[in-house]
């Protein structure tokens, strides 16, 4: 049977005990359809980024499942009907991961994310200076400097593409 | 601004290549939200250096978690 992963959220309004009586409730669904939940989580009442019909939060419950299409049919059917649940999404996996999920993992940890401003998914201006300094002497920069002025402003721009690309999406 | 050589390249490495890459999952938000720009837009593999592959998946996973509200269609 194929694998698949479920994330569902729930109103902000009901307890994580009724969380849980649903949770319960999908899962008998599925075992009722030749299928089985081979985990459940309950990540807890998380701040939703944007509104959900109205809602600024909500609880977030994963069930990993290895049950046959059918099931999931009718899961989701139920999960439609349900006015308790704001959102849900299933997708197939191609293995179920036993362990706890990184949203379990990092439930502890919360204040992890102070540093905020050395990202490091673009290259850094400091290092790649220092990298030019240091090794070729002073004088045989200047010339190369000079090179590439004069070799025109394609070269300039190919080299400043990446530090504004948000304003070049904005402009077109 | 100065002396810099004019057909230099950096080496460039796939952040998600190698032995122990991070795994792309819609559910890991923190790591995600490294590849998202300030105003919720999908950062560009030029300058992130993801392998198209990977930037493939990782479009995925970051649409996925749109959907869950684990991150934002627009910031602002």
């Amino acid at each position: 049977m194929p694998y698949y992963e479920s994330v569902f959220i729930t109103r902000p309004d009901i307890t994580a005990a009724q969380v849980e009586a649903l949770t319960e409730s999908f899962t008998t669904i599925t075992s009722e359809n030749g299928g089985s939940v081979t985990k459940n989580e309950y990540w807890g009442l998380k701040t939703l980024t944007y509104r959900i019909k109205k809602n600024r939060k909500g609880h977030y419950s994963l069930l990993n499942l290895d049950a046959p299409p059918a099931a999931v049919k009718e899961l989701e059917r139920n999960m439609l009907i349900n006015e308790d649940i704001l959102r849900f999404m299933t997708i197939r996996v191609d293995e179920l991961e036993a362990e706890p999920s990184i949203m379990m993992r990092n439930k502890g940890a919360r204040d992890d994310r102070p540093r905020r401003d050395d990202r490091d998914d673009r290259p850094r201006r400091d290092d790649r200076d220092k990298e030019d300094v240091r090794p070729v002497a002073a004088p045989v920069a200047a010339p190369i400097a000079a090179v590439d002025d004069g070799s025109g402003p394609s070269v300039a721009v190919a080299d400043d593409v990446p530090n504004n690309v948000d304003n070049k999406g904005a402009d077109s | 601004m100065k002396g810099r050589r004019p057909f230099f390249r950096r080496p460039k490495s796939c952040p998600f290549s190698g032995p122990d890459a991070p795994k792309i999952d819609y559910k890991d938000t923190k790591l995600l939200q490294r590849y998202i720009s300030e105003r919720g837009k999908i950062v560009p593999r030029r300058i992130t250096t993801v392998s198209a592959k990977k930037q493939r998946e990782l479009a995925r996973a970051i649409k996925r978690a749109r959907n869950l509200a684990l991150l934002p269609f627009v910031l602002d």
